[in-house]
């Protein structure tokens, strides 16, 4: 069987003078890829850093003239250089509010038939078309919101919802006003369609991780398969949707170009969901190539600065929820 | 036997909403590609490809946008790529137990959702302002910020499956770890490494808002990377937003060029991903 | 007495004749984090002889054998502390390279660990990291190291196949090619038969046979009718200290120590 014996002791011998050369060659390379390596680690540390420097640095004019004004004011005039943040915030938080509560029972539900109902060789389909939704480029929604929804809502919806809602008392603040097509409701409901396959797809992965014999028991007591869901399934997944929830969020809050195209860009606050309003990324991309003078450029980027403490901390409670939700799944 | 009816009235109810939310949710997938192909397709032709965006009135294409995309796209992908997998090395190999391994991942995982107008900003204070000029390597760097979290995190969890053996059998001939990492290591992680750079790809060759205010827009052929450069999503949403109809229809056309594209990378990816799931 | 007993003291006396020593471990321990996996360990391996380390699970077995090529390395949290001498010279120092000491002390693992990459490959990847040699030459060094491992009849049409293709007992005499292609000094096995059938564990035996003529060879086994068949030493270990080392005839058949008889006779394990 063996047709070839190298006395190893001797082919050794003759080969570590060649052996430590090219050793010495390795090393160096190692030691180099190795620092390559850390050095690219840390300089995601640094980009993170330098945004947050750069966005301080930028918004730093505009904080020290207006102080905690920018804040609390409405007042948007590059003409007499005022500028007040207020109302952007205010139409970030109500678009996307109104993007939450429509994306999370969609959501949820969707969720439920895809791990409950949905027959196994539809699944996959189902859930990669969910996830195509996300793969849709937000310009998209937004060139299709302008055209499409945004005539569509003020054609049927809008009308409708000012019919029913225009003599209930306190409702009918909420959606007063003309039916203008663009404004809040429709950037919210065009938000809704971006944000519904994050919540779906982290819930559809968290009520997976439900462990089989929790459902099997409860179906064994005769639970209905909704029963099963709300009383086992949702509360065990509890933290692993609220995480996907914020992580919804987060995109809800920062997304620019669809909201660009359909919140109307109106610089006040309006109580009527049905009116034009305007988000910090929409104000931020309407107005940043054409903004004139240090103050309105400096103002904007305190916006972004906002923006982005805002979402940071959302995606923070969001990438912590998951992570503690990892941790229990995989330990 | 009234209860037992009652709840499973109340299931039926349930399910028939988890059915409806279902069919809403694909309705939106259908109806915008639906919409897309219909008011896309009429404005596709050999001119689109081969001719320069017109002044308003005039007939042409959007020959300068794809290019420009596909450098801005290849730029940053050269850029941000080799970044991405180094620090996604860096964290599953060298400081897999490393407590700073965990924050890096954390910000990462922030960054990958963090609003990309932000980023755009952030590009224009450290890149645009200094140089006091637009240009196609702003943009592509701002694209290049967002593919790096991409890439990082999809190298980093391919990695951490390779099995360890593989690793021990290789160190145990003798290999320094840099080999190891580079000819074993990457290698059984190579399908999943790739899919990471395309959902990369999918995902900044539609992002707008970063190129706003960095690489700006271009009316004209340029290959300048230290002018302005046109985008296809620039494009877009000048003309999408401009009062002429034949703008318009070459919006409608940029958007669907765009969306399938960037619907066909993503599908790719899934595949070369589909032994293993991706989150 | 045990089969294992009977298996050992069939051994040819030939095997006793006194050998030279390649490795000696003196005061060796060990630490997974704050955990002490060996303690105290002496013992002395013998060139061109087959020693194997036996002992229930979980007694320090492995990580005795992960010493040796200091592949525990990989984990910052593990720590060895002691003297192991190759040679004379101290493997634990700072100052020895480990890729250099792999080279000279190969190791086959327990489940077979083809690279992603071609059956040629497999073999040629660790040669090339050492030696650059024509094609020719790198050839030769494939096909010797494949014969040794009596794998070379079965693959040499299909030297470009993925060396995953292969089937368990054939990925496991791969790793033992690519090992030997290397030229190292010591072999390690550890328990290179576990994930594997009795025909293939059978050709695995008869080649750790062959190859102690050139090597020094540890094998760590649970398998003690392997032990008895294949090892002219045999130590016991047992929650990780080395209990008795001797030939293995003597230890089959005349244990020192009770715990090392209550192993052998399946008292516990």
């Amino acid at each position: 069987m063996i047709e070839m014996v190298l006395p190893a002791g001797a082919a050794v011998a003759l080969e570590s003078p060649s052996r430590s050369r090219r050793l010495s060659r390795l090393r160096t390379g190692d030691a180099l890829f190795r620092a390559l390596a850390r050095a690219a680690a840390l300089a995601v540390l640094a980009v993170l850093a330098g945004v947050i420097l750069a966005l301080v640095a930028g918004a730093l004019p505009a904080l020290t003239t207006f102080r905690l004004d920018f804040l609390t004011s409405q007042r948007w005039n590059p003409v007499t250089e005022q500028f007040g943040a207020l109302a952007p915030i205010y139409g970030t938080l109500v678009t996307s509010l109104i993007a939450m509560v429509i994306a999370v029972p969609v959501g949820l539900l969707i969720a439920m038939f895809l791990t409950e109902l949905c027959p196994l060789w539809l699944r996959r389909p189902i859930g990669i078309a969910v996830e195509l939704l996300a793969g849709i480029p937000s310009i998209i929604y937004g060139i299709w919101g302008l055209f499409v929804f945004a005539p569509f809502l003020q054609r049927t919806l809008q009308p409708a919802l000012i019919q029913l809602f225009g003599h209930v008392p306190g409702l009918n603040a909420l959606f007063a006003g003309p039916p203008y097509g663009i404004g809040m409701l429709t950037a919210g409901l065009i938000l809704a369609v971006m944000v519904l396959p994050f919540v779906t797809s982290i819930s559809r992965d968290v009520f997976e991780a439900v462990p089989p014999v929790l459902k099997e028991a409860a179906y064994g007591l005769g639970c209905t398969t909704w029963e099963v869901v709300r009383n086992v399934v949702v509360p065990y997944a509890r933290v692993g949707i609220i995480g996907g929830i914020m992580l919804g969020l987060g995109r809800a809050l920062g997304e620019t170009m669809a909201v660009t195209f359909v919140i109307g860009n109106a610089h006040r606050i309006s109580g009527s969901i049905l009116a034009p309003g305007t988000t910090i990324s929409a104000t931020i991309a309407n107005e940043f190539t054409e903004a004139v003078g240090d103050l309105y450029t400096s103002s904007l980027i305190a916006l972004g600065l906002i923006l982005f403490v805002i979402t940071f901390i959302v995606l923070a409670v969001a990438r912590y929820l998951l992570l503690r939700l990892e941790r229990r799944i995989g330990g | 036997m009234d209860l037992y009816a009652a709840r499973r009235r109340r299931n039926r109810i349930a399910q028939g909403l988890s059915v409806g939310a279902t069919l809403f949710g694909l309705g939106w997938l259908v109806l915008i590609l639906a919409v897309l192909l219909w008011e896309g397709l009429s404005g596709l032709s050999l001119a689109v490809f081969t001719q320069m965006t017109p002044p308003p009135g005039s007939a042409g294409g959007l020959l300068n946008p794809i290019m420009g995309s596909l450098i801005l796209t290849g730029l940053a992908v050269l850029i941000g790529t080799p970044l991405g997998i180094l620090a996604g090395t860096h964290m599953a190999e060298y400081g897999r137990y490393d407590r700073l391994t965990s924050v890096i991942r954390f910000i990462n995982d922030i960054l990958l959702s963090a609003p990309s107008i932000v980023v755009g900003l952030f590009i224009y204070e450290v890149m645009v302002a200094p140089m006091g000029h637009f240009s196609a390597l702003a943009g592509a760097v701002a694209l290049a910020v967002i593919v790096v979290p991409v890439v990082v995190r999809t190298t980093e969890d391919m990695l951490v499956l390779v099995p360890k053996e593989l690793r021990e059998a290789a160190a145990a001939l003798g290999t320094p770890r840099a080999v190891v990492i580079i000819r074993i290591a990457y290698r059984a992680a190579r399908a999943g490494m790739l899919t990471g750079v395309l959902l990369a790809v999918a995902r900044i060759s539609g992002e707008t808002a970063p190129l706003l205010f960095t690489s700006l827009n271009n009316q004209f052929w340029s290959l300048d990377l230290n002018a302005p450069m046109a985008s296809l999503p620039a494009v877009i949403f000048q003309f999408a937003l401009s009062p002429y109809a034949d703008w318009q229809k070459l919006a409608w056309t940029g958007a669907l060029i765009i969306t399938f594209a960037v619907l066909a990378l993503s599908i790719v990816a899934r595949t070369l991903a589909a032994p293993r799931k991706s989150s | 007495m045990t089969s294992a007993a009977i298996a050992a003291a069939d051994r040819p006396a030939a095997d006793t004749a006194d050998p030279a020593e390649k490795i000696r471990i003196r005061g060796l321990d060990f630490y997974y984090g704050d955990a002490k996996a060996l303690r105290g360990i002496g013992l002395s391996l013998h060139q061109n002889r087959v020693t194997a380390i036996i002992g229930p699970s979980g007694c320090g077995k492995s990580t005795l054998l992960r010493v040796l090529n200091r592949i525990y390395d990989l984990y910052p949290n593990q720590r060895a502390e002691g003297e192991v001498l190759l040679d004379g010279e101290n493997i634990l120092s700072a100052r020895q390279d480990v890729n250099l000491l792999r080279a000279r002390v190969g190791m086959v693992f327990q489940k077979p660990t083809p690279f992603p990459m071609s059956i040629y490959e497999n073999i040629a990847f660790g040669i090339r990291l050492y030696d650059r040699l024509p094609r020719s030459g790198l050839d030769e060094r494939v096909e010797s190291a494949l014969r040794r491992a009596a794998l070379w009849d079965e693959v040499k049409d299909k030297l470009g196949a993925n060396g995953l293709s292969l089937s368990g007992g054939q990925q496991q005499r791969l790793c033992i090619a690519r090992t030997i292609a290397v030229h190292p000094e010591v072999i390690l096995l550890d328990e290179p038969c576990s994930a594997l059938d009795p025909i293939s564990t059978a050709r695995i035996e008869e080649l750790i046979d062959e190859l102690k003529d050139d090597y020094t060879i540890v094998i760590v086994t649970h398998n003690m009718q392997q032990a008895a068949r294949v090892s002219d030493f045999a130590a016991f270990m047992y929650l990780g200290e080395l209990i008795e080392v001797d030939l293995t005839s003597k230890v089959f058949t005349a244990p020192r120590d009770r715990r090392t008889q209550d192993y052998i006779t399946g008292r516990f394990g």
